[in-house]
């Protein structure tokens, strides 16, 4: 049986909820092969084994971590060249995307992405237009490549060997050319990730300022979900940009999304609108936002959110 | 090969930034039933938002250091509007890709046809958006850079030009990458990096006598065969409309609005 390979998604081999997902995709097509840039393989590798990763490679250099996107599109095109799999499968993150993009250029082959699902036969679905339009398609020319959107299918126990295989690659100059000088983290630590978490809580304009969005954390917590804010709200600084939620931001699609005092701008919108649940908390009954709501409450996200979240907490018990 | 920034006898920069005409996205979008390619005559068409970033970036660096800006654009007849908006924001020149060969190109073509234009007129700096409104996939500045072989600066939310150096913030999914090239390079905006302006009546009226070049496949180079749908290196089986969403219910807060939610946060087992 070929080989599907994933790029695993990590940060010093803690591996994120996607990967395990596209593990669980990829197995549908042929035999799960993780791949594993940078540091931390021995912390990483007993969970992909578990879900099903019977080899993972391991690319470990500095080098490969110290220039964005380039080294690892090649890591990916070595193993493509040597191993023909049947499929590459890359998470739909930002860094994914380019890495994908990469790759489809170096090997010759076409590129689907954001995938909300892949077939056996390496059929992608897409979900376009907000939602609006479904799209089945498929890579025509070379491996086929595919990112794939986080949530969109659940991870699967299945062990497997999870044999690591060190590879090692000759970065080539041009991969070289763009330097990280620099690595600033401003994480906001304790709540899942906003890409992947299954409830998102966001607040936008109306929650007024930095302390409001104590509020917003308040209602998060109370329901182990991530924080999320609209551009007006990172553009204020009230709460960090890697928490946007948009079309220059994240693209998310949880089971429940709770907007507050957000207006529902289209770029705002892009991000958002393939949520399973939105509820929607603006005073002003004639904010667009209120369009997508499943369920709305015309009101102050003042009154209305402590009120949730202390409903919360009791019905939790 | 591209122009490199020469040191002392013309340290002009050359700036080429890349602008896409896309459906309004406010406008409902949909497939040709035709051939399943997005049904662009049905709706008005704008400037890629995220480019007028990129187009103003390129004019601050110039009106910085000096240089010049040349917008690029490939699409079809009506993208001249486009490249009229960026030369009434400022831009000095403007090309046109245009080729009926070219509907239905996907990324991959897309990049090509952008690499070619660009290695034709030189460049010390490539800017594009990071998205376009419409193909939503974030792919073409980095296909871009990997054809020419120059470093990739992306998701940028800063961008410093010093001599022949480049310095970005990166945006990262934990906060930010300073990165660092040495000229040419292509880099990619994000919409924090700055307010674009909006064109001058003296503008508008400058941009009439601005020249703008077209160029086909063959004046780029490239094979007929290599590009446009039938070329795609992946395909578009089946499309179909989803229902709409039925409408929510939406309630006055009466004091008990909170209390709502739970109740339909309950009946929903979210809790
Ligand atoms: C190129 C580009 C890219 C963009 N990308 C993004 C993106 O990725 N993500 C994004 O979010 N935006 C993005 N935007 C910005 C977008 O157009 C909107 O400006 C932004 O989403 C507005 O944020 P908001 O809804 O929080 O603010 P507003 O539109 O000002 O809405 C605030 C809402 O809060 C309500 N409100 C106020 N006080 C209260 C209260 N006490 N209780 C309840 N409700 C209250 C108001 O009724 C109003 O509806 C982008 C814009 C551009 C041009
Ligand atoms: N047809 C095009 N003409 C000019 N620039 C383009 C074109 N398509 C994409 N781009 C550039 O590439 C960026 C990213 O687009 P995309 O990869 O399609 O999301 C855009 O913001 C533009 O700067």
């Amino acid at each position: 049986m070929a080989e599907v390979l994933v790029l695993v998604e990590h940060v010093d081999g803690d591996v994120k909820k996607v990967t395990y997902e596209l593990l669980a995709l990829a197995k549908r097509i042929g035999e799960p092969a993780a791949v594993l840039i940078g540091s931390g393989a021995d912390a990483a590798i007993p969970g992909l084994a578990e879900h099903g990763a019977a080899t993972v490679y391991v690319a470990d250099a500095d080098e490969l971590t110290a220039h964005p996107v380039a080294p690892k599109a090649e890591v990916l095109a070595k193993l493509v060249a040597e191993k023909s799999p049947a499929a590459v499968l890359v998470a739909s993150s930002a860094e994914g995307k380019e890495v994908a993009a990469r790759l489809a250029i170096k090997a010759g082959s076409g590129i689907i992405t954001d995938a909300v699902d892949v077939d056996a036969d390496g059929t992608a679905t897409q979900s376009v237009f907000g939602g609006a339009t479904v799209v089945k398609s498929k890579v025509s020319v070379g491996t086929p490549i595919i990112t794939v959107r986080p949530n969109s299918t659940s991870p699967e126990a299945a062990a497997a060997a999870g044999t690591r295989v060190d590879v090692t690659v000759e970065l080539s100059d041009a991969a070289k050319l763009a330097k990280v000088t620099d690595r600033v983290i401003q994480a906001k630590g304790g709540r899942p990730d906003l890409a992947e978490a299954a409830v998102v809580v966001s607040g936008g304009r109306g929650v007024g300022g930095e302390e409001g969005f104590g509020v917003i954390e308040a209602l998060a917590d109370s329901l182990d979900a991530a924080v999320g804010a609209s551009r007006a709200a990172t553009d204020a600084g009230w709460y960090p940009h890697q928490f946007q939620v948009g079309q220059t931001g994240k693209t998310v699609a949880p089971q429940l999304y709770i907007a507050n005092g957000i207006s529902g701008a289209i770029q705002h919108r892009a991000g958002m609108q393939t949520s399973k649940t939105v509820i929607v908390v603006n005073k002003d009954p004639e904010a667009p936002i209120f369009e997508l709501a499943d369920f709305g409450v015309v009101g102050d996200l003042f009154t209305v959110v402590p009120q949730l979240t202390e409903e919360v907490g009791k019905r939790k018990g | 090969m591209l122009r490199v920034m020469r040191e002392v006898d013309d340290a002009t920069m050359k700036i080429v930034v890349c602008v896409k005409q896309v459906p309004d996205s406010w406008a409902e979008k949909t497939l040709s039933p035709a051939d399943n390619t997005l049904d662009r005559g049905s709706v008005d068409a704008v400037m890629n938002e995220i480019d007028e970033y990129a187009m103003e970036e390129a004019l601050r660096l110039k009106e910085a250091n000096g240089g010049e800006v040349v917008v690029l654009s490939m699409g079809p007849d009506q993208a001249t509007d486009t490249i009229r908006k960026a030369l009434s924001m400022g831009a000095d020149a403007g090309v046109h890709v245009l080729d009926d060969g070219l509907h239905g190109s996907d990324a991959v073509a897309t990049s090509l046809a952008l690499a070619k234009a660009i290695e034709g007129q030189g460049a010390d700096l490539v800017l594009l958006g990071c998205e376009s409104t419409d193909a939503r996939m974030s792919v073409v500045p980095a296909m871009v850079a990997e054809r020419l072989g120059l470093p990739q600066l992306t998701f940028c939310n800063s961008v410093a030009v010093d001599g022949t150096n480049v310095t970005t913030n990166r945006v990262t999914e934990y906060g930010y990458d300073v990165v660092e090239a040495t000229l040419p390079a292509v880099v990619s905006v994000v919409e924090k990096i700055n307010e674009p302006r909006y064109p001058s009546f003296k503008g508008i009226m400058a941009a009439k006598k601005k020249p703008v070049e077209t160029l086909d496949l063959a004046g780029l180079g490239i094979d007929a065969s290599s590009v446009g749908l039938g070329a795609a290196w992946s395909a578009v089986e089946e499309a179909a409309a989803r229902p709409p969403k039925a409408k929510g219910t939406v309630v006055e807060d009466d004091g008990n609005g909170g209390v709502a939610i739970a109740d339909f946060l309950s009946a929903q087992k979210f809790i």
